[in-house]
C-alpha cells in the first residue's frame, strides 16, 4: 500500500486546479440551496450522495418551484447522460478491478475526474490507474463536500465570490489537457466539430448541447479514422 | 418540503449512479470491438472542447471574440503553453496569471 500512496497523491495533485475551479460552484450551490429552503444537512446530503454539479444546480430551481418528483429525477438522468460515455471509455481499463472499486469509481465519475484520469492514461498508460483514480476522486469529492458545507452554513455572508474568476481555473485546465493532443488532423477536426457544435447548441436545456457536441465530435473522429484506414 | 426534498435527493442519486455505473459495473463483461474502442478514444477531446468553447468565447452567455475577453485569451494561453511544454500545471499557472492581469487592468 505504501508504494501506492505517492500515486494517489499525484492523482490529487493533478486534480488541484479543477478542485479550485469548482470551489466557487460548491459554495454557490450550498448558498443557493439554503436560500431555496433546504436545511444545510440536505444541501450537504445532495452533494454527498448525488455528487453531480450540473444536475444539482438545475434541481435547485425545480425543487424550489415544487416540480413533480418524476420531472426532477428525469431531468437529472438526462443531464448525466454524458457520463455513460465516460463509463464506456474507462471500461476497458477498469475491467480487472474488483467490483467494489468499480462501483466506487463509477460513483465518483464526474467530468473533472474523468478528464484527469484520461490524461494520466494517455501520458502514463494503465499502470496504477486505480490508486491514481482514487486519489483524484477522494480529493475532489471532499473538496466539493467541504465547500458545499461552507456555502450552506455561511454562504450568505460571503459576498462576491462568483466575481473572483476562479471558474477560469477549470476552463484553463481542460484547455491545457486537450491542447497537447491536437497534433494531427483527426483530433483537431474532432475538437473543431465538438466546440462548434457546443456553441451552436449551447441554448439547449439540460446539458443536451454538450451531449450532442460530444457525439458530433466522436462521429467526425470515426469518419476520419475510417477514411485514413481506406487510404492506408 | 421535507419528505419531498429527501425523495427528490434520493431519486436524483438513483438517476445518477446507474448512468455512471452503466459500463464500469453492469457492462463490465463486455468486450468492445476495436472500432468502438477507437471511437471512444475521441470522447475526451470532444467533450472537454465542448465544455471549454462556450465558456471561453461567451463568458456569461454573451459572445465576445475580442482580445479584451480574458476568458478567451486565457484559454488560448493555457492551450498554447500546454501544447509547447506538455505541462498542465504550468499552463494553468501561466494562463491564470494572464487572466488575472487582464481582469485587473480592464477593471
Amino acid at each position: 500500500m505504501r508504494t501506492r500512496l505517492p500515486i494517489a497523491l499525484a492523482g490529487a495533485r493533478d486534480t488541484l486546479p479543477l478542485a479550485i475551479g469548482t470551489t466557487p460552484f460548491a459554495i454557490i450551490f450550498g448558498t443557493l440551496a439554503v436560500a431555496a429552503g433546504f436545511p444545510p444537512l440536505a444541501a450537504l446530503a445532495m452533494s454527498a450522495i448525488v455528487f453531480a454539479g450540473s444536475a444539482q444546480f438545475i434541481s435547485l430551481s425545480l425543487i424550489g418551484g415544487g416540480a413533480p418528483l418524476g420531472l426532477i429525477w428525469l431531468t437529472t438522468f438526462v443531464v448525466n447522460l454524458r457520463h455513460a460515455l465516460y463509463s464506456a471509455t474507462l471500461q476497458p481499463v477498469a475491467r480487472d478491478w474488483p467490483l467494489p472499486w468499480r462501483a466506487l469509481t463509477a460513483f465518483w465519475l464526474t467530468d473533472e475526474i474523468f478528464a484527469v484520469v484520461e490524461r494520466r492514461l494517455q501520458t502514463a498508460g494503465e499502470a496504477d490507474a486505480l490508486p491514481y483514480y482514487l486519489g483524484s476522486a477522494v480529493f475532489f469529492y471532499l473538496n466539493w463536500l467541504g465547500w458545499t458545507a461552507v456555502g450552506a452554513l455561511v454562504g450568505s455572508r460571503l459576498p462576491g465570490l462568483a466575481g473572483l474568476g476562479l471558474d477560469f481555473a477549470m476552463i484553463a485546465t481542460f484547455a491545457a489537457m486537450i491542447a497537447p493532443q491536437l497534433r494531427s488532423l483527426t483530433p483537431v477536426a474532432v475538437a473543431l466539430a465538438a466546440g462548434g457544435t457546443a456553441w451552436l447548441a449551447h441554448g439547449l436545456p439540460y446539458k443536451l448541447g454538450l451531449m450532442l457536441a460530444a457525439l458530433v465530435g466522436v462521429t467526425v473522429g470515426v469518419a476520419l479514422d475510417w477514411r485514413n484506414k481506406e487510404a492506408a | 418540503m421535507s419528505d419531498y426534498l429527501w425523495w427528490a435527493i434520493l431519486g436524483m442519486a438513483a438517476a445518477t449512479f446507474p448512468v455512471r455505473a452503466s459500463f464500469l459495473v453492469f457492462g463490465h463483461g463486455l468486450r468492445f470491438p476495436p472500432a468502438v474502442v477507437r471511437a471512444l478514444g475521441h470522447v475526451p477531446v470532444a467533450v472537454l472542447t465542448a465544455i471549454v468553447v462556450p465558456e471561453a468565447i461567451a463568458p456569461g452567455g454573451q459572445l465576445n471574440l475580442s482580445v479584451a475577453n480574458p476568458y478567451l485569451v486565457g484559454t488560448l494561453v493555457a492551450g498554447l503553453v500546454a501544447w509547447k511544454t506538455g505541462r498542465t500545471l504550468l499552463a494553468v499557472a501561466v494562463s491564470f496569471a494572464v487572466f488575472g492581469a487582464m481582469r485587473y487592468s480592464l477593471g
